[in-house]
């Protein structure tokens, strides 16, 4: 690992500014868990590293039932997970959370860095596509809204354009009737990459027989994670049935595009998308239900 | 739920008790001294620059740049090694041997696999050391990689060592070849044995190259004194092996190097090669300085020395009574970049669970552009294990047979020939499958997508030399030297033999391992060996000690030695019942009577006991995704004598959980450069305590004859038949014949897919 110099801003104005003025040649830090590994296997060099978990916004977690939830993107996922209310409110977010490394990193790793790493593997980010979530954006040019589904570009990068960062994601308040779920297939039980997962959350009628809407994310099976939209859109108004989550599993599966690598195969990651969106779906539907 | 248990043959005072160990305060604490906490004043941090390429010819290198960045103390390639300034002629058949052992450690004129040492650098600390690894500038002829072993063996390979021959069972081969040896044994009539029996099964299997995965990375100081005196502190599984392969490649008389092992992170075979400890010793000779150096991760996976991959062919032949006629088998090992895998034992290994007539057995030692491969633990027989173990389970289920009785009806025992002609001694794989077929385990019930699976394994292990020293403190507490390192309770367990011997308490023995200027020769820690060989020094050392102590007592009640006796730690005069001192009592008064009293002895005993080992696995398989998990395991072994139960419960438990992460996720994958892709834990996936189960043990004792107290070795035959008993599991689960390790979730999907199953 080379020397780098390292800052720790105290306000959001502070860290654009130095981020604006130093180019690629900086890179924030958030948890680390990323980034240092990055680092120490050379894969990234950062000549200056900003720290940005000394910002207040970045460390916010505020919740209402109206508005929902804002998520500081430095908030490391202990704290999500450990909050009664937010557990309540988002398990389906709370789902990644727990998956992400063991208890050492989830005392660091944030939301936010999963998102902004930028993997197409990252646990979090189907979870918060499948919930609608929008990443909170400020830089030299003032403050953005950006879709997460639109957030991540290629492995490893994302939409920040030079000086930005990801202040929080905003995350819509639940609705009644709603459940979500975020499961991945890995072949051991912790600690491990992704072969494929999928993110699934469903809104259900006063009956609980129905769809309202549904919106289904996919990991590993593409450059970026993929919001499977039609997939989803394919249950809004239909009755909850096996064959309305069979269908679409099978449009989940068509909006895969995986590669083989020593992961998995493009068939194995493809049936697994199918496997998981029908029981992500299913799992969603039982705690939409109240269970 | 049954758990640990121990049927034991014999009580003894102090052996098959489970006292704490004397080096666990310190290991517990932080304290234990491990290679990295070796800090001499002055020492610099040595890097290791290695071939990017898995085979390449290398043509030039210049270090000038690197030697010119400020605060680089010294740059070494192979031109620094002895081996450049000796001509094929002066070294005479010494030099084959020797320019492998060279070269494995520095490539001279190639590199072999990805990773290996082409130049190292000594600087003032280790960032500094990786800052100038960049600058050396190395010139490559990038050649083709040939990373599997039956591509290895075809003619056209991409050759590895231009004049290799094969050694076809004493003839040399005409033209250069990857396969360095081909072995065979047989015994009685082959086609006889085929032609008897009612069914004939034969498939192939092969099995992927897995690292043994210890904790701790490769780690070396060396210091180079301007006496001529080479110091090295390293990890190691033998120190004295350190020093004869130093000693070797630096052309140094073994006197001149001493090695202070250092406590040990893990070794399982793989701490056997000394990797960093010439390097540093050049580097601290060039310097003046003491050298440290320390492998990461990545380089311990690709540098150090993993177990073969493998390809096997088995054939055997049965009655329908289940009694076999006949064995067969074609096994090939990749050694990796120099020759030397362990297919020997495999083919040796292979069928000894069992008594047949007719067999042959044929290896095939083949190099390919990996790193050279290490012991693993009952180095070759996992992997023969796997084929012929699941082999035998398609008999049981085309006979409809039990496994269990199966194996019972074919089991080796005293007086059975094995393939190599050896007559096997007084074993205990009967009694192993006796108290398997009894357990509960094995006789639950078990259905759904649930499978169950048995197998069973074999391992001889090792006698060797080994040496202990032990001297009477005047308290009456004996200090232990010993030069086996101490991996797996060795410490404990040598103190224990040392203590039933003497008849005093476990606590008044204190083990210390010394370095190799403080003990004589003595063999790896390794082989299963350590406790039966150091032990039987440590006892025959022990004998000593008492008879010096009778003749103290001679001298102090001025009588005759041969009146004398010593039972129980205490001495006394056969016939008058007055004279009488304990074992304390007397050591307070040598000082008063010659001085302190030391026992010693060396050992090379033959008299091992035979390891045997069954295992029973249940799984559940996923049917949708795949995955396997080991839902409950139980392994039954033959330990002729537990010293401590309890280190002979977590060599069980340690085996066993290895074999699964063999049978399951472990593999090196190599892309088509010959790279290996996944260096890391991340995606060398070992299990993790959440993909096992409690591994219940139930140690089986069966005296081995050749050892007072009737030790058989244990810690390597418990890797032996977990794959086999997995895959067994996992096709009782599933209807899918797994042949090929490990059995991954997507080749599992990929069985279903062929059975068209969707
Ligand atoms: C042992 C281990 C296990 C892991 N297991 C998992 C797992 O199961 N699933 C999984 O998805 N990941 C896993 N990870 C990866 C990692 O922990 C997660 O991706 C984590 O969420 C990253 O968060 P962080 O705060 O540590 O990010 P960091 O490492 O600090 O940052 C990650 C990247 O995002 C950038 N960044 C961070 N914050 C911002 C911001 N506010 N604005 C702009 N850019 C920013 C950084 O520059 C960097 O490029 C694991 C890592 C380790 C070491």
């Amino acid at each position: 690992m080379e020397p780098f110099d390292f800052i720790s801003p105290s306000s959001i104005e502070e860290a654009v500014k130095t981020l604006a003025s130093s180019g690629d040649q900086a890179r924030i830090l958030a948890g680390g868990t990323d980034m240092l590994v990055q680092m120490r296997a050379g894969r990234r060099t950062a000549p200056l590293v900003v720290d940005i978990k000394g910002i207040p916004e970045l460390n916010v977690m505020s919740y209402d039932a109206s508005k929902g939830l804002t998520l500081g993107a430095a908030v490391p996922c202990y704290r999500i997970y450990q909050d009664a209310t937010v557990a309540t409110a988002y398990p389906g977010l709370i789902d990644s959370a727990f998956l992400i490394g063991g208890i050492q990193i989830q005392g660091r790793a944030s939301i936010g860095g999963n998102i902004c790493n930028a993997a197409p593997s990252g646990d979090a980010i189907p979870a918060v596509i499948a919930l609608g979530g929008v990443c909170n954006v400020t830089g030299p040019n003032g403050t953005r809204e950006i879709l997460c589904e639109d957030f991540c570009t290629a492995p490893g990068r994302n939409a920040l354009e030079n000086g930005e960062i990801l202040v929080s994601i905003s995350i819509p308040a639940p609705q009644p009737n709603a459940g979500a779920n975020y499961l991945r297939f890995i072949p051991r039980n912790e600690m491990d990459i992704a072969v494929a997962g999928v993110g699934s959350a469903v809104q259900l009628d006063a009956s609980g027989q129905n769809f309202v809407s549904a919106r289904i994310a996919l990991a590993s099976v593409a450059p970026t994670p993929v919001f499977a939209k039609e997939a989803g859109d394919s249950l809004a108004g239909k009755a909850v049935s096996e064959e309305a989550v069979q269908q679409a599993s099978e449009l989940a599966m068509a909006a895969a595009k995986p590669i083989s690598d020593m992961r998995g195969t493009i068939r194995q990651r493809t049936h697994l998308i199918g496997v998981l969106t029908r029981r992500t779906l299913n799992n969603a539907i039982e705690r939409a239900r109240g269970g | 739920m049954t758990s640990n248990q121990v049927l034991s043959e014999v009580e003894y005072d102090v052996v098959g008790k489970r006292p704490v160990r004397p080096d666990g305060v310190d290991k517990v604490t932080g304290r234990a001294q491990y290679g990295d906490d070796t800090n001499l004043t002055g020492t610099l941090r040595a890097k290791v620059l290695r071939s990017p390429h898995a085979h390449a010819r290398i043509k030039f290198i210049d270090t000038s740049k690197a030697e010119a960045l400020p605060g680089v103390r010294a740059v070494i390639t192979a031109k620094d090694l002895p081996f450049a300034s000796l001509s094929k002629k002066e070294l005479g058949g010494e030099y084959t041997s020797l320019k492998f052992a060279s070269d494995h450690m520095m490539a001279s004129d190639k590199a072999l696999f990805k990773g290996h040492p082409v130049a190292a650098i000594a600087a003032v600390n280790a960032h500094v050391a990786e800052s100038a690894m960049a600058l050396i500038e190395v010139d490559y002829e990038v050649l083709k990689p040939v990373v599997d072993v039956r591509e290895a063996m075809q003619d056209g390979a991409p050759l590895l060592h231009e004049d290799l021959r094969t050694n076809d069972m004493g003839e040399t081969g005409e033209k250069p070849s990857n396969v360095a040896t081909h072995m065979s044994y047989s015994i009685g009539d082959l086609d006889k044995g085929f032609a008897e029996a009612d069914l004939v099964l034969e498939k192939e299997y092969t099995t992927s190259t897995v690292h043994q995965g210890y904790i701790e990375p490769h780690n070396t100081t060396a210091f180079w004194n301007s006496d001529g005196q080479l110091n090295l502190w390293t990890s190691t599984q033998g120190s004295f092996q350190v020093r004869g392969t130093v000693a070797s490649i630096l052309r140094l008389p073994v006197s001149q190097v001493k090695v202070t092992p250092m406590e040990i992170g893990g070794g399982f075979g793989g701490k056997i090669t000394a990797y960093l400890d010439a390097i540093c010793a050049v580097l601290s000779k060039k310097t003046g300085a003491p050298v440290k150096a320390l492998m990461t991760r990545t380089e311990v996976f690709e540098a150090s020395g993993p177990a073969p991959a493998s390809w096997m062919r088995v054939k055997i032949g049965v009655k329908n009574n289940g009694k076999m006629t006949a064995v067969e088998t074609e096994m090939a090992m990749d050694a990796g970049a120099y020759p030397g895998s362990p297919v020997m034992q495999a083919i040796v290994c292979a069928f000894a669970c069992y008594d047949v007539e007719n067999g042959k057995v044929d290896g095939y030692d083949v190099v390919d552009n990996k790193p050279k491969t290490a012991a693993y633990r009952a180095p070759g027989a996992p992997q023969a294990a796997f084929a012929v173990e699941s082999l035998i389970d398609e008999i049981c289920a085309e006979l409809n047979m039990d496994p269990i009785e199966f194996r019972l009806l074919n089991a080796a025992k005293e007086g059975t020939r094995r393939i190599e002609g050896l007559v096997a001694r007084r074993i205990g794989l009967v009694e192993c499958l006796e108290v398997a077929r009894d357990h509960d385990h094995y006789k639950s019930k078990i259905d759904g997508p649930n499978g169950r699976g048995v197998a069973c394994g074999y391992w001889p292990n090792r006698g060797f030399q080994s040496s202990v020293v032990m001297t009477v403190n005047y308290d009456g507490v004996v200090s232990l030297l010993m030069g086996s390192v101490d991996i797996g309770g060795t410490r404990a367990s040598i103190a224990q033999q040392t203590a039933e011997t003497l008849g005093i308490g476990y606590e008044d023995v204190k083990p210390t391992v010394v370095d190799t200027d403080s003990i004589g020769y003595t063999f790896i820690t390794g082989g299963s060996r350590t406790c039966f060989a150091t032990g039987l020094a440590a006892i025959n050392a022990a004998e000593d000690v008492k008879s010096q102590m009778i003749s103290r007592a001679a001298k102090i009640w001025d009588t005759n030695e041969d009146d004398i006796e010593y039972v129980a730690g205490v001495v006394q005069h056969k016939s008058d019942e007055e004279l009488k001192l304990t074992f304390k009592d007397l050591a307070r008064q040598l000082a008063t009577t010659g001085g302190s009293v030391s026992g010693r002895a060396s050992v090379d005993p033959s008299g091992e006991g035979n390891g045997y080992a069954v295992h029973i696995a249940d799984v559940t398989v996923d049917p949708d995704t795949g995955k396997t998990d080991v839902t409950r395991f139980t392994a039954v072994q033959d330990a002729g004598k537990a010293i401590h139960p309890s280190y002979v419960e977590g060599q069980m438990q340690g085996g066993a959980v290895q074999g699964i992460g063999w049978a399951l996720n472990e593999e090196y994958f190599f892309d088509d450069s010959g790279k290996m892709m996944n260096p890391t834990f991340l995606d060398y996936r070992m299990p993790i305590s959440l993909d096992l189960p409690m591994i219940d043990t139930v140690i089986v004792e069966v005296a081995n004859p050749g050892h007072p107290y009737g030790v058989r070795g244990v810690g390597e035959v418990a890797i032996v038949p977990p794959m086999a008993a997995v895959g067994n599991a996992v096709s009782a689960a599933t209807g899918n014949r797994m042949r090929s390790l490990p059995i991954t979730p997507g080749k599992i999907l990929e069985a279903d897919w062929e059975n068209g199953k969707s």
